[in-house]
């Protein structure tokens, strides 16, 4: 037998797959993302467009721009069901650069098998953070003429994953040798029909298993308080950190565009005026992203936002500054900046 | 038509589910007496039965795990991305399908005709992973054997 020696350089906790952060106490996952949800902290997470590209360090350039001002980054999972590099393969290079990555799972393509493998495959990798979704359908992508799969539904996927976690077995009842210790998040739309039952959605995402919520774009604050206040009148509040999406408009055509184009987007009348009548209508639709999450954040019950600049990744900094909702908290970022890789391409 | 019938369905979902209420343990119990008596041998008639008329009335996919009574007398796999524990956040503002604009979401719909009926709280229950092999099974017949329990509101 072959006796492998495993490395283990103390000083480099974290950034290594398989040398994770020790597990705290009352937490399901290694990852650092929960334990910033668990200490309270208003939490950044932001959304990385993976590259059409078999290059990982294209990967790592675009991480890099988030350095310092988010504590997780969502892997999309052919959002739009556009073709791009796999969330799975984007999460495992960025557990190598010490990041928190959150693995994005549809249900669009891939069935239970698949997905069971792939959970597995991913806390090997040192995922700690799985966002169970059930995807945009395939007539909206690139390849309308593929099979579209929905074995599962986004709540029998987090119910399933939460079975291989704390039941340690898969779906058919096959024990697993070692369980996949991951936080389980779900996404909500509280902007679209059916509105009045949007927070009894909520609560079967967390009966189903979730953790932590990531909502849709919330481009309308009254709507999202009436929503808050159903789920903190359920109790929900207490049960799963309820992060809201905050996304950047760069012109009132986009913003016209999305409102018709991407499934379940909601923007009111007014904010597309505001950004038709400024002369930097850019800039302010960053003011508006920023100004969102303020108000978001003195919302009851909000555990954080989630930053989606969609072609605008470089400004997510920027806007999470401008915001100031992180105090003067700093996220976690690599010692050695791939900015440098930035500045080469 | 059907179209319209499932509509139809969902806006009197009290009404079916009463009905259902009322028929459906005189049908698994005469089908439990058939199955004594016939075996397997009337499985075909009778599953050929079950899908016409739930097809007629709600567009039964014939799933072979009925959830009807669960979920406000809309068909959940009438859903394109087969949801059963939906809607799925891509509903449009009028409440139309994200991905069918010309019908209304079933997911709307089921939540709609739950709110209407006496027990439409059971919408609030998680449906587990279906099994796609019985697709096509007679859900009263499956009823009838025990294969799965009755739909009935623990909530009774
Ligand atoms: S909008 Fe409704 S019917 Fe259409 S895919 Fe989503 S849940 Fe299913």
């Amino acid at each position: 037998m072959i006796d492998i020696e495993v490395p283990r350089n103390p000083a480099k906790v974290g950034t290594n797959p398989g040398d994770p952060l020790p597990r705290l106490e009352g937490h399901v996952s290694h990852g650092r993302f929960e334990q910033v949800l668990r200490a309270g902290q208003f939490a950044v997470t932001t959304e990385i467009a993976p590259p059409d590209s078999a290059d990982p360090t294209e990967v790592l350039r675009r991480a890099s721009l988030f350095d310092g001002y988010v504590d997780a980054i969502n892997a999309t999972d052919g959002s739009g069901a556009h073709c791009h590099m796999s969330s799975l393969a984007v999460c495992a290079i960025l557990t190598r650069a010490g990041y928190s990555p959150i693995l994005q799972v549809s249900c669009r393509d891939r069935n239970r098998i698949s997905i069971q493998g792939d959970t597995l495959g991913a806390a090997a990798l040192g995922v700690c953070s799985v966002l169970c979704l059930s995807g945009d359908d395939v007539g909206a992508g690139d390849h309308p003429e593929a099979k579209p799969v929905f074995d599962l539904d986004s709540i029998s996927l987090a119910q399933t994953i939460k079975i291989m976690r704390d039941d340690s077995q898969f779906l058919s009842g096959r024990k697993l040798d070692l369980a996949p210790r991951m936080m389980i998040g779900s996404s909500i739309n509280p902007f679209v029909p059916p509105i009045a039952n949007r927070a009894d959605q909520l609560a079967k995402k967390i009966d189903s298993g979730a953790e932590f919520i990531q909502s849709q774009y919330c481009f309308d604050i009254p709507m999202l308080k009436d929503f808050m206040a159903k789920a903190r009148d359920l109790g929900l509040t207490e049960k799963a950190y309820i992060i809201i999406g905050a996304g950047v408009l760069p012109s009132a055509k986009t913003a016209t565009w999305m409102r018709s184009n991407v499934p379940g987007v909601h923007i009111p009348d007014e904010l597309v005026r505001r950004l038709e009548q400024s002369e930097k209508p850019k800039l302010e639709g960053r003011k508006i992203c920023a100004e969102i999450m303020q108000q978001v954040k003195e919302i009851d019950g909000v555990a954080g936002v989630h930053v989606m600049a969609y072609r605008q990744e470089k400004w997510v900094g920027d806007v999470v500054k401008c915001s100031g909702v992180l105090g003067d908290r700093k996220p976690w970022a690599p010692e050695q900046s791939f900015a440098n890789i930035a500045a080469i391409t | 038509m059907s179209y319209r019938v499932r509509l139809f369905a969902v806006k009197h979902s009290r009404f079916f589910e009463r009905l259902y209420h009322s028929v459906n343990p005189a049908i698994v119990g005469t089908l439990r007496g058939v199955n004594k008596v016939f075996g397997k041998k009337l499985d075909r008639p009778i599953t050929a039965m079950e899908s016409g008329l739930k097809g007629f009335l709600f567009d039964c996919k014939m799933c072979g795990n009925c959830a009807l009574s669960k979920t406000g007398m809309s068909c959940p796999m009438n859903c394109p991305k087969t949801i059963r524990n939906g809607p799925c956040g891509g509903v449009r503002a009028d409440g139309m399908c994200e991905v069918k604009p010309e019908m209304k979401c079933v997911w709307v719909q089921a939540w709609d005709g739950a709110a209407r009926m006496k027990f439409g709280d059971d919408i609030k229950d998680i449906e587990f992973a279906i099994d796609h092999r019985d697709q096509g099974k007679s859900t009263w017949l499956r009823i009838a054997r025990g294969e799965i329990a009755e739909k009935v509101s623990d909530r009774h």
